[in-house]
């Protein structure tokens, strides 16, 4: 299943993701910085609830588990899966199996 | 650098009123160097004595951990030549701060280069201001270019691949910055261009070699068509009332996003600005280096919102926002006026009218004792009785550094 919104036709939003080990998430006022230490690519998440998301992602493992975890209104969700796509792009989000060790 | 965008106040502003902790934070280990470049920004040669110890360097470590400071860009002099510099840079990978660090390349030998190839959390920045040795030594010394190409091919050896080279650009230079991607390209590294900055020693020979207008524009044209492909460290965003802005945060960082530590513990705003007009605090203070970032009241000054001073009436301002503070400060230049390498003119026609007597002086000079000028093509080397921190110490022939 994909959106219609381009970016995210790759992007497999009934998969299971997790950010990549190698990055690190910064909380800050307006969001987070995500650093990956991989690929010394800074990134910017302007945004506090899609950081909530970035952060419980591997506990929930599929986008929409995570999106009703964190309460991401309906609205909201076809921007915060562009945002995600975008960083699976970059390969900060990586695939998972979507067991979630105990 | 991307940015996943939402609502509510803009980067910039949130970026302008300064960050819980640093984004890039300069840390130079050392003042002594084996070279004497003319435009240091350090005025580095000697060590200095009250430089920290290892156990200070680690305390430091183990704070940025706790700020999660991703990365720290160590510099000098030369950092390499500090004995602990190896141990350093062990400590900050595993408590999870990068590194990357700037070096001649003196100490760069195969098994330096077989040490960075081993982890992701180390890069490298290889300091080279001429493609060809005539212009580099010029300006680096001689031998620096032949040291710094020999440093590139240890770790093109090693497997090391996105490495940088990094350049400072010149008025002898700028013509070569197809060349110097070329230098880069062929070994898999990447192309750093930096600004000439009236800092340190670059006070002295910043009017004979800071880019002519006609240049800058040179400059600016190049950046525009290599705009992915080289890294510039956010330094030329005073030229984009030229056009179209140039990637980057594209305003100046001191004291909101960026800091400098000296080897001695004394944190400034930017690692331009060696002054103690922009000295924060030291981080043998009580409380360490988190008090001074997030409370000192320089650095509260400088996350207000600027107003434009001077350039307040100008149609450029909000593109290249003044330019930068340090090149203002040093060329004895208002810091809510024009940078003096303003593209529309102005800060020239105030360099014009300003005395000579407002050049303020950098705040610490470690050179060594021996006048440094441009040297003209075709001049002999330094002479021989040059005091030498390495002394007795022959890059070519010294045993590999120790596990």
């Amino acid at each position: 299943m994909s959106t219609t919104l381009g970016i995210t036709s790759r992007f497999d939003e009934t998969a299971a993701w997790a950010l990549h080990a190698s990055v690190s998430v910064r909380p800050e006022r307006f969001g987070a910085l995500l650093y990956d230490f991989r690929t010394r690519r800074l990134t910017f998440v302007k945004d506090p609830m899609l950081t909530r998301v970035l952060t419980c992602l591997a506990e929930y493992g599929t986008p929409q588990a995570a999106f009703a975890a964190v309460g991401v209104p309906e609205e909201a969700q076809d921007r915060y899966l562009v945002a995600l796509a975008r960083l699976a792009e970059t390969e900060m989000l990586t695939r998972t199996s979507g067991l979630v060790s105990p | 650098m991307t940015a996943a965008r939402s609502t509510g106040r803009s980067l910039l502003t949130e970026f302008e009123a300064g960050l819980d902790a640093p984004i890039c934070l300069t840390w130079e280990l050392t003042y002594a160097c084996n070279l004497a470049c003319v435009h240091c920004l350090s005025s580095s040669g000697r060590r200095d004595p009250r430089e920290l110890s290892t156990a200070e360097a680690m305390a430091i470590i183990d704070e940025l951990e706790r700020m999660q400071v991703f990365y720290v860009n160590i510099g000098g002099g030369e950092p390499t030549v500090r004995a602990d510099f190896w141990d350093l840079i062990d400590y900050a990978v595993d408590h999870h701060v990068g590194v990357k660090f700037s070096t001649n390349g003196v100490r760069l030998d195969a098994a330096a280069a077989a040490r960075i190839a081993r982890t992701d959390y180390v890069d490298v920045q290889i300091s080279l201001d001429g493609a060809t040795a005539e212009i580099n030594d010029a300006v680096r010394g001689a031998g620096s270019f032949d040291t710094a190409l020999r440093a590139m091919d240890n770790l093109v050896e090693a497997g090391v691949t996105g490495f940088k080279v990094s350049v400072v650009m010149t008025r002898e230079n700028v013509d070569q910055l197809d060349a110097f991607k070329r230098i880069a390209d062929v070994r898999g590294a990447q192309l750093r261009l930096t600004r000439l900055r009236p800092s340190g020693r670059g006070a002295d020979v910043w009017d004979d070699l800071h880019l002519l207008p006609g240049q800058q524009r040179q400059l600016y044209d190049w950046l525009v068509d290599h705009a992915e492909e080289v890294l510039t460290g956010d330094s030329f965003f005073h030229l984009s009332p030229f056009g179209q802005a140039l990637p980057g945060l594209n305003l100046c960082g001191a004291g909101r996003v960026v800091c400098l530590i000296d080897p001695i513990g004394d944190v400034y705003a930017c690692p331009f600005a060696i002054h103690d007009s922009f000295r924060a605090g030291n981080i043998r203070d009580a409380g360490g280096f988190t008090p001074i970032w997030k409370a000192s009241p320089l650095f509260a000054q400088l996350r207000e919102p600027q107003s434009g001073g001077l350039c307040s009436s100008c149609n450029f301002y909000d593109s290249c926002r003044g330019g930068c503070m340090a090149a203002k400060f040093f060329t004895g230049l208002p810091l809510d006026g024009p940078d003096p390498e303003c593209v529309q003119g102005y800060g020239e026609q105030l360099l014009l009218g300003r005395q000579d007597s407002v050049r303020p002086k950098p705040g610490a000079d470690h050179s060594r004792l021996l006048p440094l000028t441009v040297k003209q093509r075709g001049h002999l080397p330094v002479q021989a009785c040059v005091e030498d921190p390495l002394a007795g110490f022959d890059p070519n022939a010294h045993a590999p550094l120790s596990a």
